[in-house]
């Protein structure tokens, strides 16, 4: 690996070298590294670019790194992968995406994930979007998520997009069954002229079934950012919705949560909020010797944080 | 040692100029806690924000230790030793008491000293660390947070700004006991915007802000005894 391959690495998925356990790196559209584990197993697609990862039945305490980079300009990657979480298993995924692009051609990796989730199974997906490089060439990265989690099993998704990326579009769908629970954490920030938009679309079908979507967003300068999360009560259910933005520049925020309930006894809130910085918070920070620009900074990463 | 010099602080609105302070002059000596009375409106917050730095003076000097500091930041200010606890203080989302004491600090403040300066507020340390200053904290909570974030602070003159709103009966007690601790040992000096009478009796000195004058100051011996006995006749507080 080069040392932009390893910066990459580091921040896409915390990773200073290659990780124990279960493995796979996909570099310019290739699949370059693949390990599987005992419990964790990886294959390529025999019909598609991707691959398929299961986790057996049970597995406890094990991980997935899987980042991608691309490091080319004019690369164009399409790739599917399929999570099989099978019953009572409990693992991290980490995933990410990192485009360094030096070239005046845009580069583009679209990551279409599905999850079937086992009965009990409790996962974590983390999954980290950056982008560099000074060429023209935009950087963009469209995810597709769908998650299908069977009774009582369990996920907490967080969803990082920090810098660096022109433009997303985020798609995410879930389907839940009784007693599952699905979190969502969204963190994102936009500059420049960049542009953000992420629909979901989350349905509670089984009774009991919960969730709780929070999207804390930053857009600075001339970006933009939609956000449009839907859940839908189909049972007796709980699901909390909150998008929270703040606003700077000339930057433009369309946040628009939507919620529907089909069964009386789902009970389903929504908030929404776009503002600028507090002028106290600012304030406050410069009476600890903070400068102005020194605050702000301190404000958004800890609301990022 | 602070001065203030003939400090005026005018605001213009559709119905003209008003003079919300006017010509005070007070000096505060090193090491000393002066508490700042009055009634409500009278220009006591502002004149505590006038030192801070976070309002302007449309008059008048400010000298901290011989030096000019009318026309200082906030920041500066903040780096000369100045601090202030705000009366309403903001909320901070994602940032956890720890976090924020460590700022006020300047440094990473170990556990064991959060939780001194959370105890000497009346929080529970344990409970508090970890939790975000944001809308899940209640009024008094986040007003003795703000007050522990003073007293994490290396500190040449604090300012707290009404201390005791919103501050149960308890912790006021404790409150009271972490004043009169900074007030001996002499290391900071103090201001106090304060109603409280258990505030006034432990202070140095006591000055009654009225309609934008001092209308009083000197020895708390010999103010608070006057206050009260006013008290004691009338409701007018002039």
């Amino acid at each position: 690996m080069n040392k932009i391959d390893k910066r990459m690495l580091e921040a896409v998925a915390d990773l200073h070298e290659i990780p124990q356990g279960a493995f796979s790196l996909r570099k310019n559209g290739e699949s370059t590294e693949r390990r599987s584990s005992a419990n964790i197993i990886i294959e390529p697609k025999k019909d598609k670019p991707g691959i398929d990862i299961t986790v057996k039945a049970g597995t406890k305490n094990e991980s997935v790194h899987m980042p991608v980079i691309i490091t080319e300009a004019g690369v164009n990657d399409l790739v599917y992968n399929d999570f099989y979480i099978e019953e009572n298993a409990d693992v991290l995924i980490v995933a990410g995406c990192g485009i360094h692009n030096s070239g005046d051609q845009s580069s583009e990796h679209d990551g279409i994930h599905r999850f079937h989730i086992g009965k009990n199974a409790h996962i974590k997906y983390v999954e980290k979007h950056y982008g560099e490089g000074d060429g023209k060439g935009d950087r963009i990265l469209n995810p597709t998520t769908e998650i299908y989690m069977a009774e009582n099993s369990f996920c907490e998704m967080e969803s990082v997009q920090i810098k660096g990326v022109d433009s997303t579009k985020r798609d995410t769908f879930a389907k839940l069954e009784a007693g599952a629970r699905l979190v969502i954490l969204e963190k994102l920030m936009t500059h420049g002229n960049q542009i953000a938009h992420s629909d979901m679309v989350i349905e509670l079908n089984g009774e009991d079934a919960s969730s709780q979507i929070i999207s804390r967003s930053v857009a600075k300068d001339d970006s933009e950012q939609v956000f449009y999360p839907r859940a839908v009560g189909n049972a007796k259910c709980k699901a909390h919705v909150q998008c929270d933005s703040i606003i700077m520049g000339n930057a433009h925020i369309r946040s628009i949560p939507e919620i529907a309930a089909n069964h009386c006894e789902a009970n389903i809130v929504h908030e929404a909020a776009i503002g600028r910085i507090n002028n106290d918070q600012l304030l406050k920070l410069q009476t600890l010797g903070k400068t102005e620009e020194e605050a702000e900074e301190i404000i958004i990463n800890c609301f990022l944080s | 040692m602070l001065e203030l010099k003939n400090i005026s602080f005018n605001v213009s609105d559709e119905l003209g100029e008003k003079e919300i302070l006017t010509d005070v002059s007070l000096t505060l000596e090193d090491g000393k806690f002066l508490v700042v009375t009055g009634p409500n409106g009278g220009g006591k917050s502002t004149l505590a924000k006038i030192i801070m730095g976070i309002q302007k003076p449309t008059g008048g000097q400010i000298l901290w230790n011989g030096i000019d500091i009318t026309e200082m930041s906030i920041t500066e200010r903040a780096k000369l030793g100045i601090g202030y606890a705000f009366q309403h203080p903001p909320r901070f989302k994602g940032l956890s008491v720890r976090g924020l004491l460590s700022l006020a600090h300047g440094e990473d403040l170990p556990e064991d000293q959060c939780c001194a300066y959370l105890t000497n507020v009346g929080l529970c340390s344990k409970d508090y660390l970890n939790r975000e200053v944001d809308s899940s904290l209640s009024g008094g909570e986040i007003k003795r947070i703000e007050i522990a974030t003073l007293m994490a602070r290396d500190l040449k003159l604090a300012i707290y700004d009404e201390p005791e709103a919103g501050i149960d009966l308890w912790s006021f007690n404790m409150l009271v006991e972490s004043f009169k601790g900074i007030s001996k040992s002499r290391k900071e000096s103090m201001i106090i915007i304060s109603h409280q009478e258990r505030i006034m009796k432990i202070a140095d000195e006591i000055a009654v802000i009225a309609n934008g004058v001092v209308s009083k100051k000197g020895p708390a011996e010999e103010i608070f005894p006057e206050l009260m006995s006013q008290f004691d006749n009338t409701c007018t507080f002039r």
